[in-house]
């Protein structure tokens, strides 16, 4: 009797569901750092906080590392291309909650501040956060922007200290999201700056309703949202460490989107009917970098003979375990400017132990540096550094295999006169070339943990360098095709693969569509009932 | 008594100073630094790097870094947390009550499992009863707790779904917290429901977090219940004819629990280590998940500030257990 009873409520609540309010639960990997996405660098916190609450002037189109426009309209670069102007929308509204209520649509004034807050060492906000805005200065923001003017309400004008093609690509970043100057000063004026890192006022599709640490975040559909009200009224992000336990909750449909499944899982959910398993090439490439100013790695003969001995299908199959792709150029093949062309060096061990000899190459003992930690580019390091042993010893080559704490791996990496080969990798940060090609093996980046293969070669610089200034992608893609035929050629690196993105859902979910720079937005997205 | 009390209280104070020693070096002395780990592959210029020490107070010498903790500390200020930059003090506090209620219901699971099983075992002794009972305590006791809660979780979530994966309560409730207890915040604000769905959220993290303990609480009871069963003033006791169930349960099991209330003590700090495992696989907002957090994040403040803290509050139950240790056996006393 009981039982029947039961049976009854939930039917009763089933047959309510329709005219319950649309709750989608994503299961979440981790905690966000806080809310303000210009503090942060984590996928994690970005995910929580610059996706639903924030927008920028300008965005990725969905699913693609192209720009278009968001809150500003349009946009133009000046001939010497030393100025940029945005034309703002003028029906864009900061969220109205109940610690905030804006007085005034969007305007120029919030676009200066939000810079200015990161920028200006006068400002309040800079001094709260000690100047601590990592990504903004990663990308060199502060050097680049001399001055931003306000032309009129509706327009701002960034004036920059010399021409940069990718500066726009940067302005869709997170950390570039845009501030309410309204809310923030009230903030200061009640005394409590910091609030805006847990109470966060943004113009995006979904606001902020609350945040159980460690538990849930809570969001509500912004029903002022420029582009319209979303489909789902309610979002939250059940945090889940766990990938197995979040398999189970999406098993359960306690939770209707996931992110990094266990790639040992991936074939049995795609099994199961009432999920589906979204994949995509992630915008990634892992690589290993040959010391190129130490012997007798600076002969480029060395460094491809040695990239012709390591056989990359086998680390694909064994360590990404079929979860990605053998890389042949340092910028995946889902970005512009991609050389189709490059022809890798094969996996030919014969030729390379002769290209060694032919090199007065005998004997050689080197190290390899396998990373402690997994990445989104590189499952295990250690296995894959395993893999390439294995490889030279065929050749005669001695590797030994060293790892570090992962602060300290980056670190003495850094160092120009580490020894050997290290496996790195770069996760795209704005959808531009010159993001994976000019940060990671430009002169500027010798020394640094950017260029750990400490590669210096003329006639690539100049191609990257040119290319960073000019404003026509089609001319900029052709500069980039011709350094890539360069790289391959001088091989800094062996180019090991860009890692597959999956991404389980539920059957029902629509409109679910996966970021190439590895993000999650729940933007456009439905559950059909 | 007071006396008693007193003693132990300022025999606390060394230990309390070790321990702010071993947690103030312990996070250091692993490799790591937070700063190049928060810079991750995008990596900082020298000048960066050094601003951001200095910003940090990491380039002071160590002995002045750990002068200025012991200060904060007796001023019950632990700093700000790298990461979040909140208080670590209030981050703490606002997590520990998750730990200490799944902490407690995964004890009382252990006790009231445990003890009967033990007793039972040791009437029985030798008999089918015992060596089951002690078999399946010794596999609890060997139970890798990562594994038992996946294990749990894919079998009574997963395929019978009869338990919730993860987390404290369901994403429908959302209840503000007043005393951090989900169980108590719940039936404060009158939600029934939501009661019941805290309830049914702790089932399966408690079981997990209470099995080890209870394996020891049943074995420990077994053995100890052996041993008084073998005094002569319980066999006094049967000669004068009183039942066997006031025989063992007035006699024996009393005095038996001497040494049971010992090592029920000594498991909050098992429970606590356990909690971290616990906590991670299923998704509870706690101190152990935060600790987890903190360390790969190599967050000085938040590490050290919650090892003391931690430490402080075993040593305050191992510091009861000792005085209800006094009571339950005034010899102790002396």
């Amino acid at each position: 009797m009981k039982k029947t009873l039961l049976a009854a409520g939930v039917a009763a609540m089933m047959s309510a569901t329709p005219a319950m309010a649309k709750t989608l639960v994503y299961c979440s990997e981790g905690s966000p750092e806080g809310f303000d996405p210009s503090l942060y660098t984590t996928g994690t916190t970005f995910d929580a906080s610059s996706k639903p609450i924030y927008n920028r002037l300008v965005q990725f189109k969905p699913g693609t590392t192209e720009l278009e426009p968001a809150i500003a309209s349009s946009w133009e670069v000046s001939d010497d291309g030393l100025s940029v102007t945005f034309h703002l929308r003028d029906d864009v509204q900061f969220q109205t909650t109940d610690y905030f209520t804006p007085s005034r649509p969007l305007n120029a004034d919030d676009i200066i501040w939000t810079f200015d807050r990161q920028m200006n060492e006068d400002n309040p906000y800079y001094q709260l956060a000690n100047g601590s805005f990592e990504y903004f200065d990663s990308m060199s923001m502060g050097e680049l922007i001399e001055s931003i003017e306000k032309v009129d309400d509706h327009t701002v004008r960034f004036h920059l200290s010399e021409p940069n093609a990718p500066f726009i690509a940067n302005l869709a970043m997170d950390f570039a999201s845009i501030h309410s100057r309204q809310y923030e000063q009230q903030l200061l004026d009640e005394g409590t700056p910091e609030l805006a890192n847990q109470q966060p006022i943004g113009t995006g599709p979904f606001q902020f309703v609350n945040y159980q640490e460690d538990a849930a975040v809570r969001y509500q559909a912004n029903p002022d949202y420029f582009r319209g009200k979303q489909p789902i009224d309610n979002l939250v992000f059940a945090i889940t460490p766990d990938a197995q336990v979040r398999y189970q909750k999406l098993l359960a449909n306690e939770c209707q989107v996931m992110p990094y499944p266990n790639p040992a899982d991936v074939s049995e959910m795609q099994q199961n009917d009432t999920i589906k398993v979204l994949s995509e090439p992630g915008l990634n490439v892992a690589y290993l970098a040959w010391n190129t100013i130490q012997k007798p790695f600076d002969n480029p003969q060395v460094r491809r003979a040695l990239n012709m001995a390591i056989n990359k299908q086998a680390i694909i199959d064994a360590v990404f375990q079929g979860a990605g792709q053998v890389a042949k150029n340092p910028i995946p093949p889902t970005m512009w400017g991609y050389n189709d062309e490059v022809q890798d060096d094969p996996y030919d061990p014969d030729r390379a132990r002769k290209m060694l000899k032919d090199a007065g190459v005998d004997n050689l003992q080197m190290k390899i540096w396998a990373m402690p930690v997994q990445r989104p580019y590189m499952p295990n390091a250690r296995r894959t550094a395993e893999l390439m042993q294995a490889d030279l010893q065929k050749i005669g080559v001695d590797a030994q295999i060293v790892t570090y704490e992962w602060g300290e791996y980056l670190q003495r990496a850094a160092d120009k006169n580490h020894e050997g080969a290290i496996i790195l990798g770069w996760t795209g940060d704005n959808g531009d070339p010159d993001n994976f090609m000019g940060t990671l093996l430009s002169c500027a980046g010798v020394g640094t943990s950017n260029n750990v293969a400490e590669w210096c070669y003329e006639p690539y610089e100049k191609l990257i360098q040119k290319a960073r200034t000019l404003s026509d992608q089609d001319e900029r893609a052709k500069l980039y095709k011709q350094a890539q035929v360069i790289f391959k050629e001088q091989a800094p690196w062996d180019t090991l693969a860009h890692s597959t993105v999956f991404m389980p859902l539920r059957d029902d979910v629509t409109g679910y569509v996966i970021d190439p720079l590895g993000l999650h937005s729940f933007e456009g997205v439905d559950i059909q009932q | 008594m007071l006396k008693f009390v007193l003693v132990k209280l300022a025999q606390l104070v060394p230990t309390f100073i070790g321990v702010t020693i071993v947690a103030f070096a312990f996070i250091r002395l692993l490799p790591g630094d937070p700063i190049l780990l928060m810079a991750g592959e995008r990596g900082l210029t020298p000048e960066r790097y050094a601003k951001l020490q200095a910003e940090y107070g990491f380039d002071r010498p160590l002995i002045v870094q750990y002068w200025d903790f012991l200060k904060g500390l007796l001023h019950g200020d632990l700093g700000n947390s790298l990461v979040t930059h909140s208080s670590v003090v209030n981050e703490f506090f606002s997590r520990f009550p998750a730990t200490l209620e799944l902490s407690i219901f995964a004890l009382a699971f252990a006790v009231i499992i445990g003890l009967p099983a033990g007793v039972i075992a040791a009437i029985r002794r030798g008999r089918t009863l015992d060596h089951t009972i002690v078999g399946i305590s010794l596999t609890g006791y060997s139970m890798p707790i990562f594994w038992w809660g996946l294990l749990l979780i894919m079998f009574f979530s997963g395929t019978l779904g009869w338990t919730p994966v993860s987390g404290r309560i369901s994403f429908m409730y959302f209840i503000q917290p007043v005393t951090g207890f989900m169980t108590i915040d719940t039936l404060l604000a009158g939600n029934w429901d939501a009661f019941l769905s805290a309830l049914h959220h702790l089932i399966l993290p408690a079981i997990v977090l209470g099995t080890i303990p209870l394996a020891v609480i049943a074995r420990q009871t077994r053995s100890s219940m052996l041993e008084v069963l073998g005094e002569d003033y319980v066999r006094t006791a049967r000669a004068k004819g009183l039942s066997n169930f006031r025989v063992i349960m007035v006699h024996a099991l009393r005095n038996a629990l001497i040494s049971v209330v010992t090592v029920i003590g000594l498991q909050v700090g098992l429970l606590l280590a356990g909690a971290i495992l616990t906590e991670t696989i299923f998704s509870w907002p706690g101190i152990g998940k935060w600790m987890i957090d903190a360390i790969s994040r190599r967050d000085y403040p938040s590490v050290q500030g919650g090892l003391v803290l931690i430490a402080f509050l075993v040593m305050i139950v191992n510091l009861l257990v000792d005085v209800a240790y006094g009571v339950i056996n005034p010899r102790i006393r002396h």
